[in-house]
């Protein structure tokens, strides 16, 4: 049953080889769907390409299923995967920092490496920002130290906030994806989309 | 007889311009892809899929090779390097670097390995390194201060349905769409 290194079936060193092949698998995906390219990127906050869009949730639904669906075969114990703590003040700002920082470098820090790994100089100038931004963070740290320890929920999922199941949840969000996707398709017919 | 060669002429051009849009793969497949990826990392590792928590490591391994005494003092280097005890040998580390090679073979497939600088017609090379210098150090930033970045805490937050997942992408879109307008002239 899985995870796999939580229940002792891979070594560590295994852990960091499959850790790798998954990246190879992340990288490959995201290149293959474009997201190697500023322009198609920044194209969801336009209307003109909303690539991003149906990506993102699209793997977002399917990984809220397949998760949901293994748990249910008893492939997966739920209780041992890692769900993201909430700290809600530095979730947000952080938030809207990152929000300023894709619309004005037309990358996230994935999509920028999957973009340097083609030879994208843009790509590999905004990882230069990158390290210089974690290097902002760190060093300043005694500064924003309050806010970023601000405001902790544990780890509560958003199911348990409305009291619902699970599957619940899901099957509300795939319907405000497929809602969305119908928006991406319309704003691509309606906004001109140029080859890049 | 003129029109209807007109119209077959049109039509070829219609589908060499299919043949060229259709050069990266499905949204939707690749969106699939991408899930079943999340899921495998899940079901071996336990975790989601991540990149900004490997440019810390690598952040930290640096100013701790360039700067010994220095991080001996701070606190964040302190902190970190008593939860991490070797930075580099580190899950997001091997993932990213694999995602260097992954991107690198899609390219590779599909013709796409060259060096430039991707922009707009409308600004020059120079105005778009700067605004992703810009958008780097704020998004590097941000990342750190919000626990993650669009693939550790917004997808593979809102995967594992965590709230933090889901104000972490919402609060990362919501901004780029209510600034949008304001950095049109980089990119229509």
């Amino acid at each position: 049953m899985g995870p796999l290194i939580v229940n002792d079936i891979i070594s560590q060193n295994t852990n960091f080889l499959l850790a790798f092949l998954i990246g190879v698998g992340f990288g490959f995906v995201l290149e293959a769907s474009g997201f190697s390219s500023s322009r198609k990127l920044a194209g969801v906050f336009y209307g003109y390409d909303t690539v991003v869009l149906k990506v993102f949730f699209t793997a977002a639904i399917t990984g809220m299923l397949g998760l949901l669906f293994m748990s249910l075969f008893g492939w997966i114990d739920l209780n041992f995967i890692y769900v993201n703590p909430t700290y809600v003040t530095s979730t947000l700002v952080g938030g809207v920092i990152m929000g300023a920082g894709f619309i004005m470098g037309g990358f996230c820090p994935g999509t920028s490496f999957c973009a340097a790994s083609i030879g994208k100089i843009d790509a590999m100038v905004f990882i230069g920002g990158l390290f210089i931004g974690v290097l902002i963070f760190t060093e300043g740290y005694p500064f924003w130290e309050t806010m970023f320890n601000a405001n902790y929920l544990g780890s509560p999922k958003l199911n348990e906030i409305f009291g619902w199941s699970q599957g619940f949840l899901t099957f509300i969000i795939i319907l405000v994806a497929l809602a969305m996707f119908w928006v991406g398709e319309w704003a691509e017919k309606k906004f001109p989309q140029e080859e890049y | 007889m003129q029109d209807r060669l007109h119209d077959i002429f049109i039509n070829k051009n219609n589908n060499m311009n299919d043949i060229k849009k259709t050069k990266y793969i499905n949204p939707y497949l690749g969106g699939v892809l991408l899930g079943l990826v999340l899921i495998v990392a899940y079901y071996v590792s336990g975790r989601g899929l991540g990149a900004s928590g490997a440019i810390k490591s690598t952040t930290v391994t640096i100013v701790d090779k360039l700067a010994p005494e220095y991080t001996q003092k701070a606190v964040f280097y302190q902190d970190f390097k008593k939860t991490h005890p070797q930075p580099m040998k580190n899950w997001l580390v091997f993932e990213m670097l694999g995602v260097l090679v992954g991107g690198l073979i899609s390219g590779a497939i599909a013709g796409r390995l060259k060096f430039k600088v991707e922009h707009s017609p409308k600004i020059t090379s120079k105005r778009r390194l700067i605004f992703a210098l810009m958008g780097g150090i704020l998004f590097g930033y941000g990342s750190q201060l919000g626990r993650g970045c669009t693939s550790g805490s917004a997808l593979s937050g809102m995967a594992v349905l965590s709230l933090g997942g889901f104000l972490s992408m919402a609060a990362i879109f919501g901004t780029a769409f209510a600034l949008a307008y304001f950095f049109r002239k980089n990119w229509i």
